[in-house]
């Protein structure tokens, strides 16, 4: 459905895209994953036609979308990161000028109250958008993307400014959505990618650093060789007790507080789980465990991990472009 | 087109705008008019249609100085610009409303007319030829106005390098008589909007000025797309 070919944006010296190349196939769910400034949103306006590129090809539907920008844009649905909404004009005539915009031919009323429903927003359809709070200033801009049915939605950080209930509604929405949709959606929350999407790409400086399923991507970079403890007893003697099970590597202990309780780090071998030693070394020990908790990977973590040479096996080609130019 | 060419005009009355430059047209266009004409007991309109120039060089910049920049400064161009719609309809599309509003304006000119016929018989052919190049000269200002507008992300600057950009244009004559290359300063009187427009007051109804005009609608109008076009490829 989308094919994206080498592509490369560049602003004077700098490379705000460099070179990337992946494919989103029909009903497909595919995240964006990486830090501000990785290049997510200058991807996502090349794919929509909003700027071009300097090098490469963006496919829809196997539309060049320089070739013929506008039979390409009829497929696609964009949400921007800024929602583009007229402040002066309210919900149900912004919607109608999207509609007109877009020269949509399904049945005018029926569509756009549909999509009001899928949105929740049919209680403010007769507000003025400047008086809506960011949460349904983001849903207008979502409903106007989903105007005229198209079948590529492309989100940029579209939960970003929620509040957590919205933000579940809005996953929910964009994982039906994904049904009957192929889905781009950028965000810099791993969990929020990990929960909707099939695929995911990971971008940092402008480059894929991966570009795997969810469940391949979170497997290699599970955190569960890391552990992060409350254990309440001597400090000296857990630490000891800790670096004696099998496939330890490191133990640190963070900090000691006045009733005993102290916090410990645990790092083993990768791929090893060692939390059933920890918690049977503490029971025996007649210490009490407070807590325990895999420390969850950051997406700082990730890019480190990415970047510094444990790479993955699906690991993107990135550098067979670089002195070319 | 049509969505934007109804978006625009629409938002020209829920903002205070499109009020403005009527009520200042008309306020203005009045006075001229009581003063030219009315009270001088003169049936012809020349001299009321010549000091209109003035007015609409100040006026069309504020009509049109957020057409472009402030869909850019509020991103609502990423809707426009990402719709199935070229460029060139949304440029055409936002030059027709605010030429509407314009038509408008000067249609009061015609009521002019209509009072000056209760006290004589004004020459109908000149009164509609200096209606015609009234729309003609401000369809082409409003065409730099939109041009000036795609510059900037500032609705303030956008205003003042229109009005500066009119005001060149309108008066090169002058500028060209004080020139010291005779041939400059023909070739100024030639471009100079303000002496095409002039020459219709005069009774003239020249289709040399009538092309001129819409040719310099269709060069802004087409600059406006190139300098969008440009953004993206920025």
């Amino acid at each position: 459905m989308i094919e994206v070919i080498n592509l490369t944006k560049r602003y004077g010296d700098k490379k705000a895209v460099d070179n990337i190349s992946f494919k989103a196939e029909d009903g497909e769910v595919l995240g964006f994953l990486g830090p501000n400034g990785a290049g997510k949103s200058t991807t996502m306006n090349i794919l929509t036609g909003y700027i071009s590129c300097t090098d490469g090809k963006a496919l829809i539907d196997g539309v060049d979308i320089l070739e013929d920008p506008i039979k390409a844009k009829k497929q696609i649905g964009y949400l921007p990161e800024l929602p583009p909404l007229y402040m002066d004009m309210i919900v149900k005539e912004y919607l109608y000028f999207v509609y007109d915009l877009k020269k949509c031919k399904l049945p005018k009323v029926s569509h756009l109250k549909d999509i009001c429903g899928l949105v929740k927003i049919d209680h403010v359809y007769n507000r003025i958008i400047k008086n809506l709070s960011k949460g349904y200033r983001q849903r207008v801009g979502l409903a106007q993307a989903l105007i005229g049915n198209p079948k590529v939605l492309i989100l940029d950080e579209p939960t970003v400014g929620l509040d957590p209930k919205q933000i579940i509604e809005i996953r929910t929405l964009i994982r039906k959505l994904g049904k009957n949709h192929t889905v781009i959606l950028s965000s810099h929350i791993l969990s929020e990618v990990q929960a909707v999407c099939d695929k995911i790409i990971v971008i940092n400086e402008g480059k894929v650093v991966a570009n795997d399923t969810e469940e391949h991507l979170s497997q290699k970079l599970s955190g569960e060789h890391k552990l992060t403890a409350k254990i309440q007893g001597d400090k000296d003697k857990i630490v000891r007790a800790m670096q004696g099970i099998k496939g330890v590597e490191k133990v640190i202990c963070d900090a000691s507080h006045k009733d005993g309780v102290n916090d410990i780090r645990i790092e083993a071998k990768e791929g090893v789980d060692i939390r059933r030693d920890v918690f049977e070394t503490v029971v025996k020990n007649g210490w009490y465990m407070l807590e325990l908790k895999t420390s969850e990977l950051s997406l700082e973590d990730i890019f480190l991990k990415l970047t510094m040479g444990e790479a993955l096996p699906a690991l993107e080609n990135t550098s067979d472009k670089e002195g070319n130019d | 087109m049509g969505a934007i060419f109804r978006r625009e005009v629409r938002s020209y009355f829920t903002s205070p705008i499109g009020y403005i430059f009527l009520a200042a047209f008309y306020a203005y266009s009045g006075v001229m008019f009581a003063n030219y004409s009315l009270e001088s007991g003169y049936t012809r309109l020349d001299s009321v249609f010549s000091a209109l120039l003035i007015i609409i060089i100040v006026l069309i910049p504020v009509l049109t100085m957020r057409t472009i920049s402030e869909e850019k400064r509020t991103k609502t161009d990423q809707c426009l610009l990402t719709a199935p719609v070229g460029l060139g309809s949304i440029v055409v599309g936002k030059f027709l409303a605010a030429f509407l509003i314009y038509i408008i304006a000067i249609a009061i000119t015609g009521v002019f007319a209509v009072i000056v016929s209760a006290f004589g018989t004004p020459d109908w052919n000149v009164v509609v030829g200096n209606i015609v190049a009234l729309a003609l000269v401000g369809g082409a200002y409003i065409a730099i106005g939109i041009f000036c507008s795609s510059f900037t992300e500032n609705q303030i600057v956008a205003a003042v390098i229109s009005f500066i950009a009119l005001i060149f244009v309108s008066f090169l004559s002058t500028i060209g008589n004080l020139l010291p290359f005779e041939w400059l300063t023909t070739v100024c009187e030639k471009v100079s909007f303000g002496e095409r427009y002039y020459s219709f007051t005069y009774g003239l109804f020249d289709f040399s000025n009538v092309v001129f005009f819409l040719s310099a609608i269709v060069a802004f109008l087409f600059l406006t797309v190139r300098v969008l076009e440009k953004r993206r490829w920025g």
